[in-house]
C-alpha cells in the first residue's frame, strides 16, 4: 500500500507528461533521489527524440517543436497540475496514437504493467547511455533556443470545460485513476450549448464509489466532498472556509514519510484531494485562490523546520488567511457600504450573499432607516434564507420572485449584489439571475453596487456565461404541483433537455460601484487591485 | 486672502496658508501637529466650501507626512515637512501650465468650442492654443446665478479670441454648431466623474446625444476620495457655499452650486499626470492615495 502511494507520489512529483512511460521511468529511476531540472529536461528531450524516430511519418519536426513548446512551460508549472491541462494545439495525432495504447492498458493488471515498464526503461536506458554524450551538447543548447521561439505562452484549457472532447476526458480519467479518485459520470441529456461542461446528478455522489476506509483521501475531505455535492455547504465564503478547515485537519493528521520533505510531499498529497473535491463540485474562484495560497505557504516552509513546528506554522497561516481575507474584510466592506446607505433607502438584494446580509444587519444596528426587497428565483430559492436572516434582525422586508423585477424596481433606490468572483476584465461572476437584475436596474437608472472581498478576484477573463459555467442537477427543475409532476419522465423525451445553470457574468457597464476591503473602486479597476496584490506578495 | 488674487486657484491659496500655518505651529508632538493641520483644513473648508480646497488640503497633508519622520528632534521633522510642503506647492503651481500644454493640441484650427462658466484652467488652455496661432471661436454659457460666464467672456476678449455668451438654456440649441466641449472641474472623483458648476451635467448629456467629445481639464490636486452614485449622493457641504450652509435652515429651498457628471459621459480628462480616460482616474487615485 505504502509502496503504491510512494510510486504515485514519485510519479506525480516528476513530470506532467502525457506519456505514462516517461514519468514512470523517471519515477523508478529517482527512488529517493531527486532529479535536477536540467536532468529532467534532458531526459524529456531524449524521449522525444526516441518518439520522433518511431513516428517518422507524422511530420517529425513540427511535432517536436510543439512538444518542446508544451514541455518547456511544463517544468515551470507546478507538478501537481493534471496532464489534462495541456494546450489544445498539442497535436491530437500524438495523443491519438497513444490512446489506443492507453486503451489496452487497463485491460492488463498493474503488476504486469509495472514489469513491462521496467523492461522498457532498461532498454531505453541502454540506448540513452549511447545518446547521452552526443545528445548532451544539443540538448543543453535546445532549452536555450526554445524559450526564444516561444512567443505567446501556450494557454491550457482547464479540463472541466472540455467535457465534449474525448481526448481530454481520457486524460482526466487516467489522471484520476492514478490518483485513485473516483470518476463521476455525467447524467442526462445536455443542452448542446453547454455540452462542454459536466452535469452530475445529486443522487450519485462520488462518495458512493469509494470504499470505506478510504486509503488515499482523508476522511474530512470525503465529508467535505459529500457536503459540496449535496449542496449542504453552499455559497462562496462558506465553501472556502470549510475547505480551509478541512485542510487544517489534513495537516494535523499528516506525517512526513521518511526521505521526503514536508514542503514537497504535502503539496503532492493535496492534489488527489483537490481532484476529488472538483469531482464532487467544480471549484470556485475563491477556493482556487485559497488553494494557491496554501500551496505557496507549504512550499515556503524551510527544509530544516521540524514537523511539529511546520504544522503549527501552517495552521496559523490558514487561520490568519481566514481571519484577514474573510472576516476582517467583511468588516471593512460593511464600513464603506454603510456610508452609501442613507435613511429612507429601499434596497434590493438578490439571493443569499453572506456579505450583503452582514452589511444590512450592521447598517440596521447603526440605526439607518431602510427597507429591503429580497428577490428570489427557482430552483435554489436562496432568497428565503436571506429573508429569514434579515427578518430575524427586525429589518422590514418584501419578498418577490425575479419575474416581478420590473414591477418592483421603480420603488428601489439602490441594488446591493454579492459576487462569486470578479474577473480581470471587470466582469462580475455571480449567481444566475444577477446580470438580469443589473440590466433592468440600469434601465431604470438605479445604482448597482457589488460587494466583493479581494480574495475573490481572479485573473481569468470571460465575456459570456457560456464558456465556463457550472451545470447543476437537472432533476432540480422538476416540481410537483397539485399532485402532478409534469417533467418526471423528461429523460424519455429525446429532444428535451433541462438546463440548470449556476452562474452568469455581468458586464462592468451595468455595475456602478464595487466595494472591496481596499475601498470603493469602479468595476474597471479590478486589474489595478490584482496588480497591487501581486506586488504585495 | 483667498479671494484676493484672482489668478490663483482657491485651493492653491489654501495650501499656501496651510504651509504658513505649519511654519507657525507650536505643537510638541507630530500627532498634535497633524491634529492642528486637520483642524486648520476644516476651518478653511468652512470658509470656502469648494471640493478643491478639501481635496487639496488632504493631499497636502498626505504628501508632507509620506516621508520618514523618524528624526528624534521635532523641529527637524517639522523642517522636513515644511520642505515637502514647499515642494508640493511648487508642483501644483506648475500644474496648470502642464495641463494647458497637453490640451491645446486637441484644438484644431477653425474649431468651435463650448465651455461652461469660468475656469482658469480652460482659460490657460485657450491661451496656449491662441499663442499657437490657431483660429477658433468660443461659446460660453452665462452660468447663473453668479454670471461667471460673462467674466470668462471678458477675459477671452482681452486675449482677442472671438467669444459669444449663450444662455444656460441654449446649450441644446448650440450643441450642433460646436465641435468640442471643454470644461474645468472643481473636483475629480474616484469613479472618474467630475464635480463642477451646476449646468455641466446638462452639457455632458447634450454632447453625448450629439456625439461631440466632452473634455475635462483639471489639476491633480483636485482628485478627491468621493464616490457619488448619483446627484443626491454628493455631500451637502460641497453643494452649497459655506455662508449658505451656516445661515439657512432648510437646504431644500436653496439651489445647489455644483453637480456631478458621471464618467460615462466624459471622453477624456486632461491632468498634469497626463491625458487619462475616466477609468484610469481610479488607477491614479489609488497611486496617489494608497
Amino acid at each position: 500500500m505504502a509502496d503504491s502511494v510512494g510510486r504515485q507520489v514519485d510519479s506525480i512529483n516528476h513530470a506532467t507528461e502525457e506519456d505514462e512511460k516517461k514519468h514512470e521511468i523517471i519515477g523508478a529511476k529517482g527512488e529517493g533521489k531527486e532529479l535536477t531540472k536540467e536532468e529532467k529536461q534532458r531526459l524529456r528531450k531524449e524521449k522525444k527524440q526516441h518518439k520522433k524516430n518511431k513516428k517518422d511519418d507524422r511530420g517529425p519536426p513540427e511535432k517536436e517543436k510543439e512538444k518542446e513548446k508544451a514541455s518547456v512551460p511544463a517544468p515551470s508549472k507546478p507538478a501537481t497540475q493534471s496532464p489534462a491541462h495541456k494546450a489544445a494545439p498539442v497535436p491530437v495525432n500524438a495523443s491519438a496514437s497513444e490512446s489506443p495504447v492507453a486503451a489496452e492498458k487497463p485491460a492488463k493488471s498493474k503488476a504486469e504493467l509495472r514489469a513491462e515498464r521496467r523492461a522498457r526503461q532498461d532498454s531505453e536506458r541502454a540506448s540513452k547511455q549511447g545518446k547521452k554524450e552526443g545528445g548532451q551538447q544539443s540538448t543543453s543548447s535546445k532549452p536555450k533556443a526554445t524559450p526564444n521561439e516561444l512567443q505567446p505562452v501556450v494557454k491550457r484549457l482547464p479540463d472541466h470545460v472540455q467535457v465534449d472532447d474525448p481526448v481530454a476526458l481520457k486524460k482526466l480519467a487516467k489522471k484520476l485513476e492514478r490518483q485513485q479518485v473516483p470518476l463521476r459520470s455525467d447524467y442526462g441529456y445536455k443542452v448542446s450549448l453547454f455540452s462542454h461542461l459536466h452535469q452530475y446528478s445529486r443522487k450519485n455522489p462520488p462518495t458512493q464509489q469509494i470504499s470505506i476506509p478510504v486509503t488515499v483521501i482523508h476522511p474530512s475531505i470525503v465529508r467535505l466532498g459529500l457536503q459540496y455535492s449535496q449542496g449542504i455547504i453552499a455559497g462562496s465564503n462558506a465553501r472556502s472556509v470549510a475547505l480551509l478547515h478541512a485542510f487544517k485537519q489534513v495537516i494535523q493528521d499528516y506525517s512526513t514519510p521518511p526521505n521526503e520533505e514536508l514542503s514537497r510531499d504535502l503539496v503532492n498529497k493535496l492534489s488527489p484531494y483537490i481532484s476529488f473535491l472538483s469531482q464532487c463540485r467544480p471549484l470556485s474562484a475563491s477556493m482556487g485562490n485559497a488553494i494557491k495560497y496554501i500551496k505557496k505557504e507549504i512550499s515556503n516552509i524551510p527544509s530544516q523546520c521540524k514537523e511539529e513546528e511546520a504544522k503549527r506554522i501552517l495552521q496559523e497561516c490558514i487561520d490568519s488567511y481566514i481571519n484577514e481575507k474573510i472576516i476582517l474584510a467583511s468588516e471593512a466592506i460593511s464600513k464603506y457600504a454603510i456610508e452609501k446607505i442613507s435613511d429612507g433607502d429601499v434596497i434590493l438584494v438578490y439571493g443569499c450573499s453572506s456579505l450583503v446580509n452582514h452589511i444590512l444587519c450592521e447598517a440596521f444596528e447603526k440605526q439607518r432607516k431602510f427597507r429591503v426587497i429580497v428577490v428570489d428565483s427557482r430552483p435554489r430559492l436562496e432568497g428565503r434564507e436571506a429573508l429569514r436572516r434579515l427578518v430575524k434582525k427586525g429589518i422590514r422586508c418584501t419578498y418577490v420572485l425575479i419575474s416581478a423585477l420590473s414591477y418592483i424596481l421603480p420603488e428601489v433606490s439602490k441594488v446591493f449584489l454579492g459576487a462569486h468572483a470578479l474577473l480581470a476584465n471587470g466582469y462580475v461572476m455571480s449567481r444566475v439571475g444577477t446580470s438580469q437584475i443589473a440590466l433592468v436596474a440600469k434601465a431604470y437608472n438605479v445604482p448597482v453596487l457589488v460587494c466583493c472581498e479581494t480574495y475573490k478576484f481572479c485573473e481569468r477573463v470571460q465575456t459570456d456565461s457560456f464558456v465556463s459555467n457550472e451545470l447543476d442537477d437537472p432533476d432540480d427543475l422538476i416540481v410537483t404541483r397539485n399532485g402532478k409532476t409534469h417533467l418526471e419522465n423528461w429523460q424519455t423525451v429525446k429532444s428535451l433537455g433541462l438546463l440548470n445553470l449556476v452562474y452568469d457574468v455581468t458586464p462592468p457597464d451595468f455595475v456602478d460601484l464595487v466595494i472591496t476591503d481596499l475601498g470603493m473602486i469602479p468595476c474597471t479597476s479590478v486589474p489595478v487591485v490584482l496588480r497591487v496584490k501581486n506586488v504585495d506578495q | 486672502s483667498i479671494r484676493g488674487d484672482p489668478d490663483v486657484a482657491s485651493a492653491v491659496a489654501a495650501i499656501r496658508s496651510l504651509l504658513e500655518f505649519l511654519r507657525r505651529d507650536q505643537s510638541e508632538t507630530i500627532l498634535g501637529l497633524r491634529e492642528n493641520m486637520t483642524q486648520a483644513i476644516r476651518r478653511l473648508e468652512e470658509t470656502d466650501s469648494s471640493v478643491a480646497v478639501s481635496s487639496g488640503g488632504e493631499l497636502f497633508l498626505r504628501f508632507i507626512s509620506l516621508t520618514s519622520l523618524e528624526h528624534p528632534d521635532l523641529s527637524q521633522c517639522k523642517n522636513v515637512m515644511i520642505e515637502r510642503g514647499e515642494l508640493f506647492l511648487k508642483k501644483i503651481s506648475l500644474s496648470r501650465g502642464k495641463v494647458g500644454k497637453l490640451c491645446h493640441t486637441f484644438i484644431k484650427d477653425g474649431a468651435k468650442i463650448l465651455t461652461h462658466s469660468s475656469s482658469r484652467v480652460v482659460l490657460k488652455v485657450l491661451e496656449n492654443a491662441a499663442a499657437d496661432n490657431k483660429r477658433f471661436t468660443v461659446y460660453v454659457t452665462e452660468s447663473q446665478p453668479d454670471s461667471a460666464g460673462k467674466r470668462m467672456a471678458q477675459k477671452l476678449r482681452k486675449l482677442n479670441i472671438p467669444v459669444m455668451v449663450v444662455l444656460d438654456a441654449a446649450v441644446g440649441y448650440i450643441m450642433e454648431k460646436v465641435d468640442l466641449v471643454i470644461v474645468g472641474a472643481e473636483g475629480v472623483v474616484e469613479s472618474g466623474g467630475v464635480i463642477n458648476k451646476i449646468g455641466t451635467y446638462q452639457m455632458a448629456v447634450c454632447s453625448k446625444a450629439h456625439n461631440k467629445p466632452f473634455y475635462v481639464v483639471a489639476e491633480s490636486f483636485k482628485f478627491v476620495r468621493l464616490y457619488p452614485l448619483n446627484q443626491q449622493d454628493v455631500p451637502d457641504r460641497f453643494k452649497y457655499t459655506a455662508d449658505i450652509l451656516k445661515t439657512v435652515k432648510d437646504l431644500n429651498q436653496e439651489h445647489p452650486m455644483i453637480d456631478y457628471t458621471p464618467p460615462s459621459l466624459i471622453t477624456l480628462l486632461f491632468t498634469d499626470l497626463g491625458v487619462l480616460t475616466p477609468s484610469a482616474v481610479s488607477d491614479e487615485l489609488i497611486k496617489l492615495y494608497l
